[in-house]
């Protein structure tokens, strides 16, 4: 009931709701309020791959309400000598209360869900979702803008095997926005994820020139190519390093449009960026934490107050 | 009806007819009576049919399919009809049905899915996002599955 496996797991109202409560956290995801709400709770940071941000901002996130965190790595444990995710699964089940889990395969959130009784928030399963990625990108967005509603978001890179924008696009177009998707001709979105977008009655363009949008956007989100997720290397070098970002492509942007990024980065956004007023792919990577806490809050049932002082 | 009569009629049993021309083997793997030694089944393939250019027809003897195992053949042969029959008459017709989640039908195709692993416990799932035109895809990972695909990586 409390597990988040994919963006449809959430309505728009709970959506709101839960970028609501991660604005009353922040204070408390700063460490400057202490509110111990998941006192006593256990949470199992399942990653079998790796990941610096996720699992950080998951035990940051737990540790800053009180609870406690196990974390599981896949080297060197029963997992390498061949066991099975269901089993794995089954011993965490009775150690948390809540577990997050990363796999390199895709499906293995939905799988763990169907395999045990506590709730499970995936945190990314191969190239398919990545939804609390998706949710701490909202509260980004709407933290800069204001607002989730009729956004121009341009989408950039590896759109193929990016899980992050494959959860944030069904999004996004369910808040109104419009999208366009730049990437080279082997990295385009799955065709079945478009057409999903489509279907929501969402404007969906697709580019292969980066410039061309960057005047009319109100959000760019840059991704890494994914050198990992590529059968061979020739494959990836044919499209390393196409699309750049420096601070002075920016010249024509509007004043509010905002850059993201999942990160990590390699070269797609110059660091001369940095210092410019649309990056905010540092707060971005902040606001893991914050819409972390209210995410385990939800799946756990406990309420955040509507007062947090 | 001429070409009803390449085989006798059964007396008792079920008549799969309008199965898509060349995919009556299928159909035998997918009700698995391939295994099953003991029942005799007629086998006729591409005859004429009014309905769907050329057909294949299965005759199987003493055994009535259940609504549940006639369900799976949507996936290969949706178009076709089904015909129990008592005593040498058609004691009931029915069409078949797919599903809106199918569960151990078929195994997803994509070699990256979680359900990969054999030796995974929980079943093969599954669901039929749209029917005309037949979309499918796989419960756990999400992908779209090619029909022709999936047809061979029934279990």
């Amino acid at each position: 009931m409390g597990d988040l496996v994919t963006m449809d797991d959430l309505s728009n109202e709970e959506i709101v709701s839960v970028l609501d409560d991660a604005n009353r956290l922040l204070p408390v995801a700063k460490g400057a309020l202490h509110l111990p709400l998941l006192e006593g709770k256990v949470l199992a940071n399942m990653f079998f791959e790796n990941s610096t941000r996720t699992r950080m901002s998951f035990e940051a996130a737990m540790k800053r309400l009180g609870g406690s965190v196990l974390n599981f790595s896949s080297v060197g444990t029963s997992v390498a000598k061949g066991e099975t995710l269901y089993d794995t699964m089954q011993m965490i089940d009775g150690y948390a209360d809540i577990a997050a889990i990363r796999h390199p395969r895709q499906g293995a959130a939905q799988y763990s869900a169907d395999s045990v009784e506590i709730p499970i928030l995936n945190a990314g399963d191969g190239a398919g979702n990545h939804p609390t990625q998706t949710m701490l990108d909202l509260f980004t967005i709407n933290n800069s803008h204001g607002s989730l509603n009729g956004l121009n978001v341009i989408l950039v890179g590896d759109l193929r095997y990016g899980r992050t924008v494959h959860s944030l696009s069904h999004a996004l177009v369910r808040f109104g926005a419009s999208l366009t998707m730049v990437s080279p001709a082997s990295l385009r979105m799955p065709k079945e994820i478009v057409s999903d977008l489509r279907s929501h009655g969402a404007e969906v363009n697709e580019a292969d020139s980066l410039q061309d949008q960057i005047p009319d956007a109100d959000v760019i989100y840059m991704t890494r190519i994914q050198k990992e997720r590529f059968p061979d290397e020739d494959e990836y070098s044919k499209v390393a390093g196409i699309y750049k970002l420096r601070a002075s492509d920016l010249s024509g942007a509007k004043k509010e449009m905002i850059v993201m990024h999942p990160l990590p980065r390699v070269d797609e956004i110059d660091p001369s960026l940095d210092s410019t007023d649309h990056a905010k792919y540092f707060e971005q990577a902040f606001n893991g934490v914050p819409t972390r806490m209210a995410l385990l809050c939800r799946s756990l049932g406990v309420e955040v107050p509507k007062k947090v002082s | 009806m001429s070409e009803m009569r390449r085989v006798t009629a059964i007396r008792n049993g079920t008549v799969v007819d309008h199965i898509p021309s060349g995919r009556a083997m299928q159909v035998i793997r997918l009700l698995r009576i391939d295994t099953d030694r003991s029942t005799p089944v007629s086998l006729v393939m591409n005859v004429p049919s009014d309905k769907i250019g050329r057909k294949d027809v299965l005759k199987i003897e003493d055994r009535e399919l259940s609504h549940k195992e006639l369900d799976r053949l949507a996936l290969i042969a949706p178009s076709a009809s089904i015909a129990i029959i008592r005593n040498h008459a058609v004691a009931e017709k029915m069409m078949v049905e797919l599903a809106d989640d199918l569960v151990n039908i078929a195994r997803c195709s994509f070699s990256n899915c979680i359900t990969i692993n054999d030796r995974e416990p929980l079943p093969q799932r599954m669901r039929v996002v749209s029917r005309d035109p037949l979309e499918i895809r796989c419960y756990y990972c999400g992908r779209g599955q090619d029909i022709e695909e999936l047809i061979e990586k029934i279990l």
